[in-house]
């Protein structure tokens, strides 16, 4: 019971940093970003490539070695993600929203075949593996490297709160997702605001890209796929486009995944988790924390 | 794209050869042409390998004309249209299998099954922004053949094989490559006919209204719920029947037929040939469908180069290359001055 209470809230945790780059992105554009989780596969394989150049690593330095990883790997999917913004999406705003979507979608694919032509097909082995002592905690068996992922992962998260509550940046991002054009006349650099947003929500995918890698092991080129869409499901069960429902939303997916693949089997937790993003369109499409809107023609 | 209108679009035009060949093109009798040239194919080329080619390529373009209901007609957008196929190929096949009966009998079946997917899948997500519906669509895809991967009643993961044939009439096997063919053609023809019409018809003319401006069809006392439901349902039907076709083309469905690739294969089919116009998208889904049998030694970079493809159209031709014609004004210059100084839509206030 504690042990699935763990794991359910420490997967969550990845889902939700995740969550938070579709929710921002949602929340000011109101662009459902597809390429989002192959940013994350993209921030994967950016920590795949620097820690293969560094050569052999001491099993001693490896976390250090991961975070300064970490580092790089968020800086260069957060430039991606500019780039795309700038490329693919920002000569399309206004434009129809099926035009955009499909944007999106053939942004994802560039992406994962992009990476599939460089780095080729087939999944590789992550050259730093998290292993670590294990502690009994409560009944539940909780290894060192989870708790310092899970710290990182707070502490992010921690920040970007701290970022969107605090700063005039941060200000000025919910304000433009309350009204853009006001937002312009009130002197807020809109484009300047919204390429931020893309490079903070790619980086925190990209930071989650390389803590997956590391803690699974293994990483494709098509890994990007299905955690993208848990994501959005984390997103809408917290509410998209609110910043606390998306981290809760994917604690609650981690949660709801972890009893459910216990009870139903492992290979259902995918299905499960769609299940559950239906369930909530149906029931409650604001999420659990979004409020109730109407929408104005 | 429709006859009617283009009537009232006929202007005086110059004879030069672009304008016949764009007033050939603009005509009905093109449809009749494609046909007669889908007809004469097997007397040019008639190998074991080129008539699984071209049967593969006349699937694909049901399977766009279908979508094209869907994403063209009615603006939303499907990314997991492939999961209409397996439902179908899969009740097809189970059908057909446990009872022994030819795959054309099946049909009925196949019907009311798909219809209830694309309940399943549209009623909850069609209410929201339609974005949901893209999302949820891509996850329903990628759901389905995993679902196909777990359960035994589909086979797991080696799915389903030796499915009866369509039928076998007084000797004549329509398995035959040849005649399967030729089967094939005249279903998908009828098919894409059918969807063509559909186009055109008071529902299709709803459709295009709500691909527009949901809002003012809205208040012009079109249901849209309704409408946006039929639209999917209806593609969903044409998935289904596809689903059929290639069941009894390999006589096997595995769930790797089903992966997330080939519906985005067929979106691009779809949004190439030019959303909304039925000729663009029949020849959408053939280069689609035969390019890469031409361009075998590319097939690293074939992926890549769709992908890019799909966002350069997008932003610099959003209508395709063979846009519907002579519905709605041409959007206006997707360019930053212009994005930046218009008039955001309300809609995009929410928050």
């Amino acid at each position: 019971m504690t042990q699935l209470l763990w794991d359910g809230l420490f997967v969550g945790s990845f889902y939700a940093l995740i969550a938070l780059g579709y929710s921002m992105v949602y929340g000011i554009i109101k662009l459902l970003n597809f390429a989002h989780g192959d940013i994350y596969m993209l921030g994967a394989f950016i920590g795949f490539a620097a820690l293969t150049s560094f050569g052999g690593i001491p099993a001693s330095l490896s976390i250090g070695a991961l975070i300064v990883v970490m580092m790089l790997s968020m800086l260069l999917t957060g430039g991606a993600g500019v780039l795309i913004e700038r490329l693919a999406y920002r000569p399309l705003r206004g434009a129809p929203r099926l035009a955009v979507l499909i944007t999106a979608v053939g942004v994802s694919f560039s992406l994962e075949y992009g990476v599939a032509a460089i780095a080729g097909p087939n999944p590789r082995a992550f050259p730093v593996r998290l292993e670590g002592d294990v502690f009994d905690v409560l009944g539940a068996r909780i290894s060192l490297p989870q708790i310092i992922l899970m710290l990182i992962a707070a502490a992010l998260m921690v920040l970007l709160n701290f970022y969107i509550q605090k700063t005039s940046t941060g200000r000025a991002m919910r304000s433009i997702s309350l009204d853009r054009n006001a937002s312009l006349l009130m002197g807020i650099n809109v484009n300047a605001v919204i390429t931020r947003t893309f490079f903070i929500g790619s980086a925190l995918a990209g930071a989650a890209g390389v803590m997956a890698g590391a803690y699974y092991g293994k990483i494709d080129f098509l890994m990007g796929f299905i955690i993208g869409l848990k994501a959005f499901t984390a997103a809408v069960i917290g509410g998209i486009g609110n910043i606390k429902g998306a981290m809760l939303g994917g604690l609650v997916l981690g949660l709801v995944e972890a009893f459910g693949s216990e009870w139903f089997g492992g290979q259902w937790r995918d299905v499960f988790a769609f299940g559950v993003l239906i369930l909530f369109l149906t029931l409650r499409p604001t999420g659990i924390l979004g409020e109730r809107v109407t929408e104005r023609v | 794209m429709s006859t009617s209108v283009d009537k009232t679009r006929t202007r005086p035009r110059s004879n030069s050869a672009g304008a016949k060949l764009s007033r050939f093109m603009e005509s009905p009798k093109i449809g009749w042409v494609a046909f007669a040239i889908a007809l004469l194919m097997p007397f040019i080329i008639a190998t074991p390998y080129a008539l699984n080619v071209m049967t593969t390529a006349a699937i694909f373009v049901l399977l766009a004309s279908g979508l094209n209901i869907v994403v063209g007609y009615c603006g939303l957008l499907d990314l997991g249209y492939i999961a209409f196929m397996a439902v179908g190929a899969y009740t097809a096949g189970i059908v057909a299998k446990s009872f022994q009966l030819p795959l054309l009998f099946t049909i009925p079946a196949v019907i009311v099954m798909t219809i209830l997917a694309g309940l399943i899948i549209g009623a909850p997500t069609l209410r929201l922004r339609s974005d949901y519906l893209a999302i949820v669509t891509l996850g329903f895809g990628e759901i389905t053949r995993i679902t196909a991967n777990n359960l035994s009643i589909t086979g797991g993961p080696s799915g389903i094989f030796g499915i009866p044939g369509l039928l076998e009439i007084g000797g004549i096997d329509l398995q035959e490559p040849a005649i399967f063919y030729y089967v094939t053609v005249v279903v998908v023809a009828l098919f894409v006919l059918a969807a063509a019409r559909l186009g055109k018809s008071r529902l299709g003319r709803a459709w295009r209204f709500v691909r527009e401006d949901e809002d003012a069809a809205e208040a012009m006392g079109i249901h849209t719920y309704k409408v946006k439901l039929m639209a999917y349902i209806f593609g969903a039907i044409w998935g289904g029947f596809g689903g059929i076709l290639f069941a009894a083309h390999l006589t096997a469905v595995s769930p790797q037929s089903f992966v997330f690739l080939q519906s985005a294969l067929v979106l691009m089919a779809v949004v190439l040939g030019g959303m909304g116009n039925m000729r663009g998208v029949v020849i959408g889904a053939l280069v689609i469908s035969l390019l890469p049998e031409l361009l075998r030694d590319l097939s690293d970079y074939r992926y890549l180069a769709f992908g890019i493809l799909l966002v350069v159209v997008m932003v610099f031709r959003p209508q395709g290359f063979w846009p519907a014609r002579g519905f709605e004004p041409e959007r206006p210059a997707p360019n930053e001055a212009a994005t930046e100084s218009e008039p955001a839509p309300p809609k995009e206030a929410i928050r």
